[in-house]
């Protein structure tokens, strides 16, 4: 297992996340610069948080068309992992590898604490180590996270299952912290390798920051991957 | 060519800026206003002469980057030949 985390101008998550990975769960990671198109044979590839290109146009609008991003797409199409978290989310939506769009805040603040969330999906590689109706407390830090498509969008996208988190209140009854359509915080594809969320993860890995919700969906990710080795061998 | 491209949330969109500055002016005392949006304006300069080939580039630079068709609608007006 090899884990490549890209680094945009303006990435400022990309430490957190190598630390989780490198650190906290051993595994081999890289970084991997916005302007070479090379994965580095990277089995999992983060988009991390942070801002890329001065988030000009639309949060994520210019990093969408920067090299690296067509050997990501080409990364995804053929079933490999792919995280946004954040920024990385708004990436993903701006490349078309996940459906739908971010508008600013509901309240137009810049929105920085933490969340509560419901885990809607279990079986997904990256959250695997989770259970659904889980409560979670993670932090967000955001000012474009308000999820956006239409209706009929919207509809299709809860019938094919491709709700991963919503917010929620810390008694899992609803809230919604930012005006996202329907209380969508996470959405993976309709194959479940391609997953983006807003709130961070890496920020509460460890218990030095006084919450680990955020660990187990890197585990989930370990956790897979060994398991596919295994059926391999 | 000169041309310039606005931008604007789709009117089914909720717009939080819009509705914000409508408040704002609202509470500053003009009370005529029913509803605003806010959007974005491109002036943009172009090498050909030509209107159909111009209007072409800046439909394609609209669906690839400057608009998220998601959400935004996007107008293009031509504003005249470059240099005049």
């Amino acid at each position: 297992m090899k884990c490549g985390v890209v680094v945009f101008p303006g990435s400022n998550c990309d430490h957190d996340v190598y630390h989780v990975l490198k650190h906290l769960l051993n595994v081999e990671t890289v970084f991997l610069w916005h302007d070479d198109a090379d994965l580095k044979g990277s089995d999992l590839v983060v988009l991390p948080g942070g801002f890329s290109y001065g988030d000009y146009l639309r949060a994520g609008a210019m990093a969408g068309l920067s090299p690296i991003v067509d050997e990501v797409r080409r990364h995804a199409e053929a079933g490999g992992l792919v995280l946004g978290i954040c920024n990385g989310f708004q990436i993903l939506l701006e490349m078309g590898l996940l459906p739908g769009a971010m508008r600013r805040n509901l309240g137009q603040r810049f929105l920085c604490r933490d969340v509560h969330l419901e885990v809607v999906r279990d079986d997904l590689a990256f959250t695997s180590q989770y259970s659904v109706g889980q409560i979670l407390r993670m932090p967000v830090a955001h000012a474009e996270g308000n999820y956006f498509d239409t209706p009929k969008n919207l509809d299709a996208l809860e019938k094919n299952r491709q709700v991963v988190f919503r917010y929620c209140d810390p008694g899992g009854g609803p809230d919604d912290p930012n005006g996202s359509e329907r209380g969508i915080a996470g959405i993976c594809n309709r194959d479940g390798n391609v997953f983006g969320l807003m709130p961070h993860p890496e920020r509460c890995s460890e218990e030095l920051l006084g919450n680990v919700d955020g660990l187990a969906l890197f585990s989930s990710v370990m956790k897979s991957a060994a398991a596919a080795m295994e059926v391999e061998a | 060519m000169k041309a310039r491209v606005t931008i604007y949330p789709r009117p089914e969109v909720l717009d939080p800026q819009g509705k914000a500055v409508h408040q704002a002016l609202t509470r500053v005392g003009f009370d005529g206003v029913n509803s605003v949006r806010v959007g974005k304006s491109f002036d943009i300069e172009l090498k050909t002469r030509s209107q159909p080939l111009a209007m072409k580039q800046l439909e394609a630079m609209c669906d690839k980057l400057l608009a998220n068709r998601v959400m935004e609608v996007y107008e293009i007006e031509i504003l005249g030949k470059a240099g005049k």
